[in-house]
């Protein structure tokens, strides 16, 4: 079975290069994985600085409209973005 | 096309790489110092401090975060280079088998030192004979002109599109890394010439439009401003991991082939040609060593004495490893009787050194199977001379009148 997003190469001679792929696996929405815990953004404190981007593992912090948003499909919840957010404006939530 | 002139520098064989690397003038060379590869690094460090080159230098903290960084500049198709050694190597093996996976086609020299323990910063093959399975092209060069050519031609085998694999230019530490030789360079012009631009790669990827999705022919570099902005090196599980892979043995089939014309094309225009294999008076041979890297220097004295000695007596020098020339060494070999084998790295518990193994698996399916005995020598820079070689050589003899190699493994100036 193919993953849905993956291209499955029906022969190993049109596999793309490199395992390449427009966009990875939406299978995979990690954010199934975080233990009880997300991140939430204030945004009136929030600077848009980027920090929390820069510093998140999976991309999943990004700035939308010059404010920091969390994509919870992918947040593994792991709260580094919390821990360096120089606003102080982020906080892990319980679920 | 005549032959250009070309003018000779002084140079050990570190400072001949990184002034072809400085001809070459990648985008970002990112590397980290270890002996005997040092002086590379430093040379090629001064070049940038002088404005001599527009290279980015990533200084890093580690040989992992040297190739990472290499990884990731080729990924978005920057020319990138590193070199290490030894230790540093063996640092980088994760990222060895995700560059060469990735398909990306970073040059690494190498200068070839013993592993530790004990601690030797002396040559020998361990650190590159150990990552002959990851994937990367491995050229072993003779002397410093050789390691001097091999730095510019890398790039063009490893950016040709249906090759896109890493290379490694292996040259002996000290021997080669430290001693001054006089190095016939190419003009600055010259060299970029021949290396051109990275030729582009496309790859097909399945994008979503309205109602479904289509094949989208899209640019193989990480760019997020792209109209189809790649993913490289996605989770692949056991529905479709097996097919990259057996798609990667293919850019190693093509690379027999590149190699060889580029180093045709590299010799119309320096003089030099280079293959995949060096024969050396094996014409009418009986016995021929076969090896790889520096010694083969010393080998091709001692098979000149031997000749004149009476011993019909020939040399094959393996300057490409990975991809192992099979066609190339047994038509090179075709009449000898018996192989004297030459490994300057163990693998411990095998059936012999590395090379040993392939020089076997090579003519095992074939009708003509000269005797193979295998010698190991040098190991952590010891000294292998005219003498030693010689003795190899009418010790494959004996093994030739007794119509059996004797010995599987014999080690060459070995105490006791």
């Amino acid at each position: 079975m193919a993953s849905e997003g993956m291209p499955f190469p029906p022969s190993w001679r049109e596999a793309p290069m490199g395992g390449a792929a427009y966009k990875p696996s939406t299978l995979l929405r990690t954010g199934t994985w975080r233990l009880g815990l997300k991140p939430v953004v204030d945004e009136e404190k929030c600077t848009g600085c980027g920090w929390c981007h820069i510093y998140c593992p999976d991309g999943a912090a990004n700035l939308v409209d010059g404010k920091a948003k969390i994509n919870y499909e992918y947040c593994k919840g792991c709260g580094i973005c919390a821990e360096q957010c120089p606003a102080g404006a982020i906080s892990m939530v319980k679920e | 096309m005549a032959v250009l002139e070309q003018k000779v520098v002084g140079m050990t064989g570190d400072e001949a790489v990184a002034y072809a690397i400085k001809q070459v003038e990648p985008d970002i060379v990112a590397a980290y110092p270890i002996t005997p590869q040092t002086i590379i690094v430093e040379r090629f460090s001064e070049y940038v401090a002088d404005g001599l080159v527009k290279t980015e230098f990533v200084a890093v903290e580690s040989e992992h975060s040297a190739l990472s960084a290499c990884v990731g500049a080729a990924a978005t198709g920057a020319r990138a280079f590193t070199a290490t050694a030894a230790q540093g190597l063996a640092l980088m093996w994760e990222i060895l088998y995700i560059a060469s996976s990735l398909r990306l086609p970073i040059v690494m020299a190498i200068v070839n030192r013993a592993l530790s323990a004990p601690i030797n910063i002396h040559a020998d093959h361990s650190d590159t004979m150990g990552a002959r399975d990851s994937g990367w092209i491995q050229l072993y060069c003779e002397n410093s002109q050789e390691a001097y050519d091999t730095c510019i031609q890398a790039w063009r085998i490893a950016e040709h599109p249906e090759v896109r694999l890493p290379v490694m230019v292996c040259l002996d530490g000290f021997v080669l890394s430290h001693t001054l030789e006089d190095i016939r360079t190419l003009p600055d012009d010259a060299v970029k010439r021949f290396i051109g631009k990275p030729p582009e790669v496309r790859v097909k990827v399945e994008v979503p439009v309205e109602g479904g999705t289509e094949i989208v022919d899209a640019p193989y570099k990480l760019d997020p401003w792209a109209p189809v902005p790649l993913t490289m090196g996605t989770f692949a599980m056991y529905d479709c991991y097996f097919e990259y892979k057996r798609q990667q043995e293919e850019g190693m089939k093509a690379a027999l082939r590149v190699i060889e014309e580029v180093g045709r094309e590299y010799g119309e225009l320096s003089g030099r040609y280079y293959g995949l294999v060096h024969p050396y008076r094996l014409e009418d041979a009986d016995v021929a060593i076969v090896g790889v890297g520096s010694s083969m220097g010393t080998a091709s004295v001692a098979v000149d004495e031997l000749r004149e000695e009476g011993y019909r007596v020939g040399l094959l020098r393996i300057r490409c490893f990975r991809p192992f020339p099979v066609d190339r060494v047994r038509e090179a070999l075709k009449n000898v009787k018996a192989v004297a084998v030459m490994d300057r790295a163990m693998s411990f518990g095998g059936p012999g050194g590395p090379l040993f193994m392939d020089m076997v698996a090579a003519f095992y399916g074939g009708a003509h199977r000269p005797l193979m005995a295998n010698f190991i020598y040098g190991l952590g820079g010891r000294d292998i001379s005219v003498a030693d070689f010689k003795q190899v050589v009418k010790t494959v003899y004996g093994d030739l009148e007794a119509g059996a190699v004797r010995e599987p493994m014999r080690y060459v100036g070995l105490r006791g």
